[in-house]
């Protein structure tokens, strides 16, 4: 392919919650600005923009990947979903997303995009993982309102509930 | 936080890579996972002028066996390793070290090669390279060549790559017979960098201790089977060798510690699975 | 007034907040659209703890395509004036440097451009020449006489010194039978919020007002502040906050002087600024609590009980008094005996100014800095006097029939059962069980302890308390300032549907949840019947300085004065449905959406009618009922007094409770900390929400946990700031956080409207402290400091000594705590003569070749120097401009040369010893011993690497120098690292 020149901006095509979508960047330009400021996708949460936080993280062909690491332009031609993909219809939760709000697993909401993408694409490759899986994937996030244990309870139950089985999990403040 | 300006190429062939290497120099940096390079260009901390994105090399994406080594290519992303099948009976060392590197989300793009190119001190995965005496693949526009991974790391984030040669792959030996691996670390987090990682390999005749964290890059040492007090002063020397610091995280005697005590527990682990499979 | 009806209130609901956050619909700051036109900044931060700043050269930065204006401080000067804290010493609190930097990070410059990159890069063409000064970074060492001084207004560091003395202290301590103290060195550390700070400012000069959008937090305090930096009157300045705010933990509260900063470049481009500050940014130079240097002191009995404590304590506040500092210091003052029936009190409070980040409002304010050395002191009597320190706690507790409890440093109490929250914790935590625990895992020889916290949690503050810095005249001078204004706005709209406004300003709470809760069951009607805002906008919401969201005043305050607005609507509302159906209106409830006779159910209307009634029927409402259409309540309790002659203070409205204890084991192998079991019980008074009480106590632990264990803000001694990233200051994570036991009981406050009080920030107060207890126990010490990190327990568990090193092997120097200097030295031989290696010391054409990656040496005179240099480490490269300079000079035998970089990337000094001897060939040894220190990016962000990338780079030097004279330096390694990176001759 011909080389993108720093300095000028460039049309990248990919699909975005299923549906295509393009968007003139540079070179330099970060995925999250891309998203946020390019396509007003702004439920993606930029926290640190070193890769730490995970609050930006979405899924890239079906695989977690920090959008804060990740240049716009390498994304052509991929697969990419993001927080605002994930129920399946406005105004309706998907299973993750209400177990989220009935566990308390979220207070102000910044961290909880990236986690719920990575869970989300955890949960498709393995739908059953443990517990100790779950606290593994959530791990890679920094949350700083929760202290994580309704979080991991919230994951737990949506799992269950995701595989078909009826759930012990009580919220975490019952 | 944003990076500086540079040009990109998403190389669609090695050659197409190659060239731009012979071109550039070290004026241009290679990207796979992007996931040790991106912070640093975020923080300005390096300016390329030219990035060149080697994950659209399909040649570059699969593993492979080659004689008696498990080869990963520049393409490798840390979590399709971790998926392959058998892989903690091919390279055990490698099973137990990679799901202590970062964390789910960052192994999904991170890259084994790309870990070895950056040539952290504290990384696990150029340990394990170090303690398997594995190989890395080194490949020009005019030559390609291999070099002996005690080679290959010169020093902090200073590797023996030359400007114009990409990592194109790394070849770790696969388990052999009658040999036992173990692998610990002491970090602040669990996905976090090592203050010590330590990683043992023991076979009937010798034991090979390799230590990463404390020195300016992964370092190895070998001795006859030895146990007791002998293990001990062995240790002890090698602690003191490594010429440990203090930092934000840890104490020069704190990392000596370590280094004596997580030492001698992958020893040990490592000639207790190799008389397991000896016996 | 109580709660009559409660459908909602005590339960734990779904947040109304979280169908919007959890498909990622939130409005945080930098979600919002901005006007066309609108620029971004970038700011330009010092590298440097404490420098004169010499000269700016912007000229490439200006020049660059994009950039629309740089700013430094002098060009701000006439716009943007200081932030005036309330203790009026005259120390320099601007939001920007003017012609000097006084910590890491100070904004130094802001550029404003066409985009945030193009903003980052005219940054990086920004030169700034500083003159760096001595830094002091120690509040005690910052006392010292001949120690650097920040602002020399004040003439030294000490900004405030007060005494305080509270019954009778001395005859307490002559009579004790036992006296002991503590010494406590707090460490740095901060609330790090997911979301950084963020500012949209636009000025317009048609009526000289400015339009602020900015995720603050309150308290409003501060408002008064910035429009005053700013040379406005409180209505030209228009601050708005968004809807959602991603976390505060206080930390919001510093945004101001940015505020102050980003409305004043907006001013001089003439057009609307944004600015959304980085990670890098926010670590460096948000906001950070204070650090702390306590000795505490206690008289007591053989039994442990407490008759005095003399409390010593240094207050750091950083480089400058941000408003509200010295804040943090005060804002125990009336709760300074814990949980404690002590009634002799005194207290020094000295606040000192170092070269490090502004303090500010952090979780828990100033409660960690306190209990940590009063609960350490109860566990330490505890210890001396071989009694088992949980009998310690209950001897000393303040009796249950006290209550409301006046302590004798002037708090009011209001509500609490300590006996009976104590003995519940320990039965229903598990307290036996772990002790059993200790016992078996001590009889293996495992390191086990256990440890104790009692803490009172004040929320709510007094606004006066601050004023207690002040002298009694100093206070009289400048009139009385006390209470806790509270407000909520209640309108009912032409369907009779309930919009509630507040000026809570909440960063993830669930106020707009908890609001709705009690305002639907004052009504009787559904949940989604009521609408909550929690927006401020103060140009038209109804404020007052105490609003915000802070000292844990939403449930007490806010929720209560919604109550009560709610209330007064009804009962006009009752007027109205009266004349209606011909009841009387103490007749009516309000239930299951219809007002209707408590005696004749059949006598019922809609209330949406009824509540749409001012709107389309004003003729069917009565007089007395007025226009009952929007009610704001404002309230503000009277027990909030200003401090009294004797410096007595209320310093807030409620005190909960709170007892933890917790089961810990170290590691002997590694160090680590293992949690075992932690118990934490409150009393917060009425809960109106367990879910998100719970929430908030899961939150502070995981945040205390932090403090205790990972994080810090760390500074070397030259002030370097050591802590610039993620990788750094070490957030916990879901796989650090332990099992918490939460329990609960209630003492309602009486002094709040609903009778909760409080709950955010008291296990960032009691945990930190219940932990070191805990290790304290384990490892049997006496004294410990956070944070409690692997090394430092692993060298408090060691038994012995080190393995020395093998024989011929020299043991390496122990560097001091905080000491960053490399050092390092070696030899090379070279065929030259002395004198010929003397020459070439001083050529620059020689010097152009060794000095690694010089581009050009210019020479000043015969012994100082400058350069163009590139240095670097593996893909780690930046420009420096290069300072050297020889000195000391023994021709042809010895001299030292002396160098600074400064770059982008940070800065570096150094200096070496070079000494030339003749050897019996002709040749020459050259000897080489240098210190170097770096600062800046380079430090903040890579303190793992440096000490290695310095070596290398000054190693090359004098490798570089050797080879050109002829010789080789040793050891050969170097050359060989020199080689790879290409950067010497």
């Amino acid at each position: 392919m011909p080389r993108l020149n720093a300095a000028q901006r460039h049309e990248v095509a990919f699909t975005l919650n299923g549906a295509p979508a393009r968007v003139e960047v540079e070179p330099r330009t970060l995925l999250t600005d891309a998203l946020r400021h390019g396509l007003g996708m702004t439920g993606t949460h930029v926290g640190c923009e070193h890769g730490a936080c995970g609050a930006c993280t979405i899924t890239i062909d079906g695989m977690p990947a920090r959008a804060c690491l990740t240049l716009a332009v390498a994304v052509e031609g991929c697969d990419l979903r993001t927080v605002e993909g994930l129920a399946p219809e406005p105004g309706r939760l998907g299973v993750l997303q209400a177990a989220f709000r009935r566990h308390h697993a979220l207070q102000c909401g910044f961290c909880t995009a990236g986690i719920l993408m990575s869970l989300d694409a955890y949960l498709r490759h393995r739908p059953h993982a443990t517990r100790d899986d779950l606290t593994d994937v959530i791990g890679g996030h920094l949350c700083r309102c929760t202290g994580y244990a309704p979080i991991i309870a919230a994951a737990v139950e949506a799992a269950a509930l995701l595989r078909g089985e009826p759930t012990e999990e009580t919220p975490t403040y019952a | 936080m944003k990076p500086a300006r540079f040009d990109y190429l998403r190389a669609a062939s090695l050659d197409e890579a190659l060239e731009a290497l012979t071109r550039h120099g070290d004026e241009a940096r290679i990207v796979a996972g992007g996931q040790s390079l991106v912070p640093m260009l975020n923080m300005r901390l390096t300016k390329p002028a030219l990035l060149v994105d080697l994950m659209r090399i399909e040649t570059l994406c699969a593993p492979r066996r080659e004689n008696g080594a498990l080869v990963v290519p520049a393409g490798t992303r840390q979590a399709l390793l971790l998926d392959r099948p058998g892989l903690a009976d091919e390279v055990p060392l490698l099973a137990a070290a990679l799901p202590l590197v970062g964390h789910v989300q960052t192994r999904a793009r991170g890259t084994l090669c790309g870990s070895v190119a950056h040539a952290d001190p504290s990384a696990e995965v150029p340990l394990c390279l170090v303690a398997l005496e594995g190989e890395v693949h080194l490949r020009s526009a005019k030559r390609a060549r291999r070099v002996r991974a005690d080679d290959f790391f010169v020093g902090m984030m200073v590797t023996d790559r030359a400007d114009d040669e990409l990592v194109e792959a790394i070849a770790l030996p696969v388990r052999r017979p009658g040999t036992g691996y173990a692998f610990a670390e002491m970090a602040r987090r669990h996905g976090d960098f090592a203050i010590v990682a330590c990683a043992g390999v023991v076979d009937g005749q010798r034991m090979r201790l390799a230590v990463g964290g404390v020195a300016d890059r992964p370092t190895a040492r070998d001795w006859p089977l030895l146990d007791g007090a002998a293990l001990d002063d062995a240790l002890n020397a090698l602690a003191w060798d490594l010429g440990a610091g203090d930092d934000l995280h840890a104490t020069a005697r704190y990392r000596r510690d370590l280094v004596r005590r997580l030492g001698r527990r992958v020893l040990e682990q490592a000639a207790e699975e190799a008389r397991r499979c000896q016996g | 007034m109580g709660i009559e009806h409660s459908r909602f209130i005590g339960q734990s609901v779904e947040r109304v907040e979280d169908a919007a956050l959890l498909s990622g619909r939130g409005r945080y700051i930098d979600d919002l659209g901005h006007k066309p036109g609108t620029l971004h900044a970038a700011i330009l931060r010092s590298p440097h703890a404490h420098a004169d700043i010499l000269g700016t050269d912007a000229e490439a930065a200006r020049a660059l395509p994009g950039v629309v204006a740089v700013l430094t401080g002098h060009d701000l000067a006439d716009v943007a004036g200081p932030l005036v804290p309330a203790l009026r010493a005259a120390v320099d609190a601007r939001a920007i440097a003017v012609d000097r930097v006084r910590y890491v990070g100070e904004p130094v410059a802001v550029v404003v451009a066409q985009d945030r990159y193009v903003a980052e890069d005219g940054c990086d063409l920004i030169e700034v020449e500083y003159r760096a000064r001595p830094a002091v970074v120690d509040p005690l060492a910052a006392l010292a006489e001949d120690a650097p001084v920040l602002h020399e207004g004040v003439g030294r560091n000490l900004v405030s010194d007060r005494a305080f003395r509270y019954g009778d202290p001395e005859a307490a301590f002559a009579q004790a039978p036992h006296t002991l103290s503590v010494t406590v060195r707090y460490p740095r550390n901060t609330g790090s919020p997911m979301e950084t700070y963020g500012v949209v400012a636009e000025y317009d000069p048609s009526d000289d007002s400015y339009d602020l959008l900015a995720n603050f937090q309150g308290p409003f305090s501060i408002h008064a502040v910035v429009a005053r930096a700013l040379k406005v009157p409180g209505n030209r300045l228009r601050l708005r906050t968004p809807p959602d705010s991603g976390g505060s933990f206080g930390v919001k509260q510093g945004v101001a002087p940015y505020a102050v900063l980003i409305c004043a470049a907006a001013r001089k481009v003439g057009r609307p600024v944004k600015w959304i500050e980085d990670r890098m940014e926010h670590l460096a130079a948000s906001v950070s609590a204070t650090n702390r240097v306590t000795t505490l002191t206690a008289a007591f009995d053989g039994e442990g009980r407490i008759a005095a404590l003399d409390w010593d304590q240094v207050e750091d506040c950083g480089a400058t008094l941000r408003a509200p500092e010295p804040a943090t210091l005060y804002r125990m003052h009336g709760n300074m005996s814990g949980a404690y029936a002590i009634r002799h009190v005194r207290i020094r409070n000295r606040v000192v100014v170092t070269n490090k980040t502004p303090t500010g409002l952090v979780r828990g304010f100033g409660g960690p800095q306190v209990y940590y050395p009063l609960e350490r002191l109860v566990q330490r009597i505890a210890a001396t006097l071989g009694l088992d320190p949980l009998d310690v706690i209950r001897r000393n507790l303040i009796p249950a029939d006290a209550f409301p409890y006046r302590t004798a440093t002037g708090a009011l109490y209001d509500s609490g059962d300590y006996q009976r929250a104590l003995g519940e914790a320990v039965r229903d935590g598990g307290l036996d069980a772990l002790r059993r625990r200790r016992e078996a895992a001590r009889a293996e020889g495992r390191l086990y302890g256990i440890g104790f916290t009692a803490a009172v949690e004040p929320s709510v503050s007094n606004m006066g308390y601050i004023t207690t810095v002040l002298t009694a005249a100093e206070r009289a001078k400048a009139g009385p300032k006390n209470g806790a204004q509270a407000t909520a706005t209640i309108t009912l709209d032409p369907v009779g549907s309930v919009t509630v406004q507040v000026a809570s300003v909440p960063q993830g709470q669930g106020h707009r949840t908890v609001l709705a809760q009690v305002v639907a069951d004052v009504f009787g009607i559904p949940l989604d019947q009521v609408r909550v805002t929690a927006d401020l906008d103060t140009a038209k919401d109804a404020w007052s300085i105490a609003s915000g969201n802070y000292s844990s005043r939403f449930a007490a305050a806010v929720a209560g004065v919604a109550h009560q607005a709610a209330t007064r609507l009804r009962d006009r509302l009752a007027l109205v449905a009266a004349a209606q159906i011909n009841v009387r209106a103490d007749d009516l409830v309000f239930a299951g959406g219809r007002v209707a006779s408590r005696t004749n159910p059949d006598a019922a209307l809609p209330f949406a009618r009824v509540a749409a009634t001012s709107h389309w029927s004003p003729g069917l409402v009565p007089d007395e009922a007025g226009s009952v259409i929007r009610e704001t309540a404002f309230w503000t309790p009277p027990e909030l007094t200003a401090p009294d002659e004797g410096d007595a203070v209320n310093s807030s409205l409620c005190h909960g409770f709170i007892f933890d204890f917790c089961g810990v084991e170290v590691d002997r192998a590694t160090g680590r900390l293992v949690i075992d079991r932690y118990v934490s019980m409150h009393d917060c008074g009425r809960i109106l929400h367990p879910g998100m009480v719970e929430g908030q106590v899961r939150g502070g632990f995981a945040q205390a946990l932090g403090a205790a264990v990972y994080e810090e803000l760390a500074y070397g001694e030259d002030g370097a700031f050591l802590s610039g990233t993620f990788a750094d200051y070490l957030l916990p994570t879901a796989t650090e956080i332990p099992d918490l036991v939460v329990l609960h009981v209630e003492s309602p406050s009486p002094f709040t409207p609903l009778g909760a009080k409080g709950v955010g920030e008291g296990n960032c107060m009691s945990t930190p402290v219940c932990l070191a207890n805990a290790v304290a126990d384990a490892l049997g010490i006496d004294a410990i400091d956070l944070p409690l990190t692997p090394a430092k327990l692993a060298a408090l568990s060691a038994r012995g000594d080190e393995p020395a090193p093998p024989q011929g092997r020299a043991a390496q120097a122990h560097a001091r705590p905080g000491d960053r200097t490399m050092r390092g030295e070696g030899e090379a031989r070279v065929a030259a003569a002395p004198e010929a290696v003397w020459a070439m010391l001083l050529d620059p054409a020689v010097l152009t070749s060794v000095i690694p990656g010089a581009h050009g040496v210019r020479k000043l005179s015969d012994t100082h120097f400058r350069a163009d240099v590139t240095l670097g480490v593996g893909p780690v490269k930046g420009r420096y401009k290069a300072d050297i300079t020889l000195s000391d000079l023994d021709p042809p035998r010895a001299a030292t040369l002396s160098g600074t970089v400064t770059g982008a990337l940070g800065n570096g000094g150094g200096s070496g010893r070079i000494t030339l001897t003749p050897d019996a060939r002709g040749g020459t040894r050259i000897g080489y011993a240098y210190e170097a220190s770096v600062g800046g990016k380079v430090a903040a962000v890579g303190g793992r690497l440096l000490d290695g990338a310095a070596r290398v780079i000054i190693g090359g030097f004098f490798s570089a120098l050797a080879r050109r004279a002829g010789g080789e330096a040793r050891p050969g390694l170097l050359r060989r690292l020199l080689a790879r990176l290409g950067i010497s001759a």
